[in-house]
């Protein structure tokens, strides 16, 4: 019985296992700590943390949650890009061979599609529990306008991801959404007051959204730039400050 | 340990911190894992949606927007598109980034309350539920040209036809909507002195102008389907 342990201890108590981890495997609160400071991933953490805030029914989970459905969208849309090309004349039909051609095809687009809903779901309810425990009171006021910014984020990645299989569904559902962009104050060319600025069809802010008068090639090349780059780069600098700044304006909130 | 000095003398602060690992880590991955989980089973079992190609020339009916904006688009009901679209959800973004520069009250920082944050906690739960009330209503509610049908309610293209609608003259729709906002905007100063004093005048007049926009918004909701207004306001450049 004495297999196990010695086993253990010769492949944690050894040279190489130090050079990964920095610090030892046995348990004392000193590793407790490095373990998390000494590596880049979890250093995001501080070594201890009020205990309310490790609490399911205080946090909910839900920003943790959120994030890490970013990441598993991250995977699983880089893996589509593999198979999927933003061109008029292929992208349904590329879309149609991840269903039914292209090997766990149709389980890699389900589980991007779902995990797309799941986090717009998820965010909300963040943002809710954090109103509701009155988070975004001094000094973490700019936090929240910070997760405002990433909530309205969320949305446009979900909403640019809806056009790419090049369906009925998606190309009517953004056609309502960017007639909206029409009705712009001054800015769309059915807008109220939109003459003071001259606005028509084609150079109205619904133009330099669709790039172009109505939903074609530009448009898709748009969506696809917009929901595979820009939006994700934008949001992980963003997520970036929403993190460090949990831990400056003073860890998890909680009764002071 | 922390002593800290308060008017009824010493009181001794317990140190309630924990280790991250393992107490919050192995609670992250565990979360990690169901979500996963969770995910990978029902995409398993539910495949996401795929229609025919796309084809401008053969319009959906009803088009959707994807479900998140269904209460926009809901709203389009009642308002034009300019202010459903643009001007509404802007406000709503404008308003939920105002709210810890409006919300000066000190109590309830970092723990449930109702009681002690009875007007912020009420307000923002009505707007959040109001909003995915719109959402459900235009997700499951609405069918073929946009027509009501209930939950249980076969979509056909054979519905009643709407109403006609009228527009208010215009000198009474100004007078409406001129004096839901001064008088929103006074009663509650003068009535209740010691909500005004502690907002401060800017803080006020912001606090009760969002406010006034979401529940005028409501209202202008109930006189479309109680009396077929169809305008409140008309005028030959906006109409509201």
């Amino acid at each position: 019985m004495k297999l196990v342990p010695d086993l253990l201890k010769k492949i944690t108590d050894n040279e190489i296992w130090k050079s990964v981890f920095r610090h030892g495997y046995t348990d004392t609160p000193r590793n407790r700590a490095l373990q998390i400071i000494s590596n880049v991933w979890l250093h995001l953490h501080p070594a201890k943390v009020r205990e309310h805030g490790t609490k399911l029914r205080f946090t909910w989970c839900m920003g943790g949650i959120t994030f890490f459905i970013f990441l598993f969208e991250t995977i699983t849309g880089i893996l589509l890009m593999f198979y999927y090309v933003p061109d008029v004349n292929r992208a349904y039909a590329d879309i149609v061979d991840l269903m039914y051609v292209v090997p766990f095809g149709r389980f890699l687009r389900n589980s991007h599609r779902w995990g797309a809903h799941a986090m717009v779901i998820t965010v909300s309810i963040h943002m809710f529990r954090v109103f509701l425990t009155g988070s975004y009171k001094p000094p973490r006021q700019f936090n929240w306008v910070v997760g405002v910014i990433l909530l309205v984020l969320t949305f446009l990645l979900s909403f640019t991801g809806y056009l790419l299989p090049w369906d009925q569904l998606g190309y009517w559902a953004i056609t309502v959404g960017t007639n909206m962009a029409r009705a712009t104050p001054f800015l769309g060319h059915e807008g109220p007051f939109a003459y003071i600025l001259g606005m028509r069809a084609d150079n109205d802010v619904r133009f330099a959204l669709l790039g172009g008068t109505t939903i074609d090639a530009p448009a898709l090349l748009r969506a696809y730039v917009w929901h595979c780059i820009a939006i994700p780069v934008i949001a992980s600098a963003l997520m970036m400050v929403h993190f460090w700044r949990v831990r400056k304006d003073g860890g998890i909130s909680g009764p002071l | 340990m922390e002593v800290r000095q308060e008017k009824k003398g010493l009181v001794e602060f317990k140190d309630d911190k924990v280790f991250t690992w393992p107490t919050l880590v192995a609670k992250e991955f565990l979360a990690a894992i169901f979500v996963t989980v969770g995910l990978l089973f029902y995409s398993y079992f539910v495949d996401a949606p795929l229609r025919e190609l796309s084809n401008p020339g053969q319009a959906e009916n009803p088009a959707k927007a994807p479900w998140y904006f269904l209460g926009l688009q809901e709203a389009l009901v009642y308002f034009d598109p300019w202010y459903a679209g643009v001007v509404l959800p802007s406000i709503i973004i404008i308003g939920l980034i105002l709210i810890p520069y409006l919300d000066n009250n000190p109590k309830g920082n970092g723990y449930y309350t109702f009681k002690e944050r009875k007007f912020a906690v009420s307000t923002f739960v009505f707007g959040y539920v109001f909003w995915y009330v719109l959402i459900y209503i235009g997700t499951a509610l609405r069918g073929p040209f946009w027509a009501f049908f209930w939950p249980w309610e076969p979509w056909t293209h054979d519905f009643p036809t709407p109403a006609p609608m009228h527009d208010l003259p215009l000198p009474l729709g100004v007078i409406l909507m001129g004096g839901f906002y001064v008088v929103g905007l006074a009663l509650p100063a003068l009535v209740k002195r010691d909500f005004f004093m502690k907002l401060g005048v800017i803080r006020y007049a912001l606090t009760m102008g969002l406010l006034l926009t979401m529940v005028g918004t409501v209202i202008k909701m109930v006189f479309r389907l109680a009396f077929n207004v169809k305008y409140i306001i008309a005028t030959p450049w906006i109409n509201i």
